[in-house]
């Protein structure tokens, strides 16, 4: 395919900047200011704090009982609430990049919602329908299933949380590449699933990694729209940020520090993968 | 394998694509859709393929109607404008796809795979690209590819759109040739798709001139040309100059000079003369002189005609009458069509 898309790259030569140098060595200085005080200092103190009395304080904060179990919930919230989005994700950007439909701008209108709700609200959704107070909350407590200040509300409310991520990412990469390569696929023979495990899944396979890895570190991270939900119950319905704050407010710095630099690790992982995944994609969407 | 088009319609929204189009294509020809952008030619194509499903109508093949049939059974060869190569793919794994994707029952093994392939590669003079990938490849490579990846399944009919045009001009002249020697070969039937008259012209064994989902006329590359049957065709295919009936008083004869029509003269049936040669001669000034390789086109402005007139003469021609810008000369139209005025350009 010849290059419909052009991702332009930065690569300027010397004689197309016309700014001074010292206009440049200003803005370069400004941005590296900002990115240490708000992001490298942050996480250093972060390790710093985690670290201050020594591995053995840190390992043994990350033992204990009460964190042991936040971390599984968070796991598992993961596990779950990911391949949900994954699937629902590959399925919608499909539809909506390769066919034409009624309330196609619907739909991606949809996709885009939780990103701008507030989570609290989004966590208070769940409460409202699913709560005792709520529409049908009466009839599930009736039958005795717990969905609010239970896993079931927290992976709901981590699913509509980190909804869009997936989806977001290939729905514009799918457009870019456009359905020729299905339609031919399909003229040579080819069944459905076979054009999509074929075709159309190793064009995507970066775009995917990168909005499951962004989805991942929501899913893993997400505090207001879970501590709404969540009941703070320790050791059952306490996420990895959840039991950090617990921890912080009961002035166990280290401890909350230890776990919190979990999140860090995760975030620093998200943050290699994920350019790795962005190199790659562009290649996709260009070659 | 003849293709049998009755009665096609198709519309996206309120757009008519085509208006019920009736055509036949006979076995093993060579056959061009000609027409401007939105002419309903892709559209055609694009259902003879399966591709997309007629409003009403049918296609049939060998008479044998297909118009229900998936896209996967009907056995047709598609090469898409862009190619569509599988960009994740190898030229080996691309030309292979259609034999891979077979059920284990009608899958040939991978030797016969392979040699199929590495036979298909040698057809299209590109055996030695086999391990490249798509974005490897030059604009007539990629063709090429696309046409070999179309070959492998065997399909019974071939369906172009518009293989040649995003090639520049050069590969784009070899590439026409190359196809038309392929076909003599094969003798596979053929549909491709283009707005370009010349290559139609030099390509095809049969030419469907189409204009706002209508066909306007089905022949030859020798009868469109010489016996276009509207103004339309005519126009299409080469350059023409308009002379309308009341700027003719002396062919008004020919027809009723009261009803609107138009003349219409190809520039190259334009002679050039610095006396007039016939009564019906026309006095005009050379407004410009363009010289175009072994052409030269020469701008006119005839007297009391507000349109200016392109004719068209050789070199040679050109160089005997020793032409110059603002000279007064007579023109005089060897072949004059008149249709009565129905149609706009």
């Amino acid at each position: 395919m010849s290059a419909p898309v052009k991702i332009h790259t930065t690569h300027n030569s010397g004689r197309a900047q016309t700014e001074p140098a010292f206009v440049r060595w200003i803005l370069i200085f400004i941005a590296l200011v900002f990115l240490f005080l708000f992001l490298a200092l942050p996480l250093a103190a972060v390790f710093s704090q985690a670290f201050e009395k020594g591995l053995a304080v840190y390992l043994e904060a990350l033992r204990e009982a009460d964190t042991l179990s936040s971390i599984k919930l968070t796991l598992i919230t993961a596990a779950v609430s990911v391949p949900l989005n994954l699937f629902f994700g590959v399925t919608a950007a499909w539809a909506i990049a390769k066919f034409s439909f009624p309330g196609k701008n619907l739909l991606i209108t949809l996709i885009d919602l939780p990103f701008s709700v507030s989570p609290v609200i989004s966590g208070l959704i769940y409460v409202l329908i699913f709560g005792l107070q709520g529409w049908i909350g009466p009839w599930l407590n009736a039958h005795d299933i717990k969905i609010v200040f239970a896993v079931p509300g927290i992976i709901l409310a981590t699913i509509f949380v980190t909804f869009p991520f997936v989806a977001r990412e290939l729905i514009p990469l799918m457009e870019a590449q456009g359905k020729e390569e299905e339609e031919a696929a399909l003229v040579l023979g080819a069944t459905g699933l076979q054009t999509f495990f074929r075709v159309t899944l190793p064009n995507i396979k970066w775009g995917i990694i990168y909005g499951v890895i962004l989805c991942n570190a929501r899913a893993m991270g997400e505090f207001g729209a879970v501590s709404v939900v969540s009941g703070h119950i320790r050791g059952m319905t306490n996420t990895v940020p959840l039991h950090v704050e617990i921890l912080y407010n009961e002035y166990n710095y280290t401890a909350a520090f230890a776990v919190a630099s979990l999140l860090a690790f995760l975030a620093l992982i998200t943050l290699g993968v994920k350019t790795i995944a962005e190199w790659k994609v562009r290649d996709q969407m260009s070659s | 394998m003849s293709i049998e088009i009755e009665n096609i319609t198709k519309t996206f929204g309120a757009f008519t694509a085509l208006n019920n189009v009736s055509l036949t294509i006979p076995s093993g020809e060579l056959v061009a859709l000609l027409g401007p952008s939105g002419c309903g030619k892709t559209s055609l194509l694009r259902i003879i393929a399966g591709l997309e499903t007629p409003d009403r109508g049918r296609i049939l093949f060998n008479g044998e109607d297909t118009t229900q049939s998936h896209v996967r059974e009907r056995r047709v060869g598609f090469v898409f404008q862009h190619y569509a190569l599988f960009r994740h793919l190898t030229v080996f794994d691309n030309v292979a796809f259609g034999l891979d994707v077979r059920p284990k029952a009608t899958r040939p093994s991978k030797s016969e795979i392979r040699e199929k392939v590495m036979n298909l590669l040698r057809l299209v003079q590109l055996e030695n690209m086999a391990t490249r990938y798509p974005a490897q490849l030059s604009g007539g490579q990629r063709q090429r590819i696309a046409l070999a990846r179309a070959l492998a399944v065997e399909p019974q009919v071939l369906l172009l759109d518009e293989p040649f045009g995003a090639l520049d001009a050069q590969v784009r002249v070899e590439l026409r040739r190359w196809l038309r020697r392929l076909h003599d070969e094969i003798h596979i039937t053929s549909v491709f798709v283009t707005h370009d008259q010349e290559e139609a012209l030099e390509v095809a064994d049969r030419i469907v001139v189409m204009n706002r989902g209508n066909v306007e006329q089905v022949g030859t590359a020798d009868e469109v040309y010489e016996n276009p049957a509207s103004p339309f065709v005519l126009n299409f295919l080469g350059n023409v100059n308009l002379f309308h009936g009341r700027h003719h008083q002396n062919e008004s004869e020919h027809h009723e000079p009261q009803k609107s029509s138009v003349s219409y003269v190809r520039s190259h049936d334009i002679d050039i003369d610095r006396t007039p040669q016939d009564s019906s001669a026309l006095k005009s000034e050379i407004k410009h002189i363009q010289k175009l390789g072994p052409a030269v086109r020469i701008t006119l402005a005839i007297e009391g005609n507000p349109d200016f007139v392109e004719a068209e003469l050789t070199r040679d021609a050109f160089q005997n009458l020793g032409l110059q810008r603002g000279e007064q000369v007579y023109v005089l139209p060897r072949q004059v069509r008149v249709f009565v005025e129905d149609y706009q350009i």
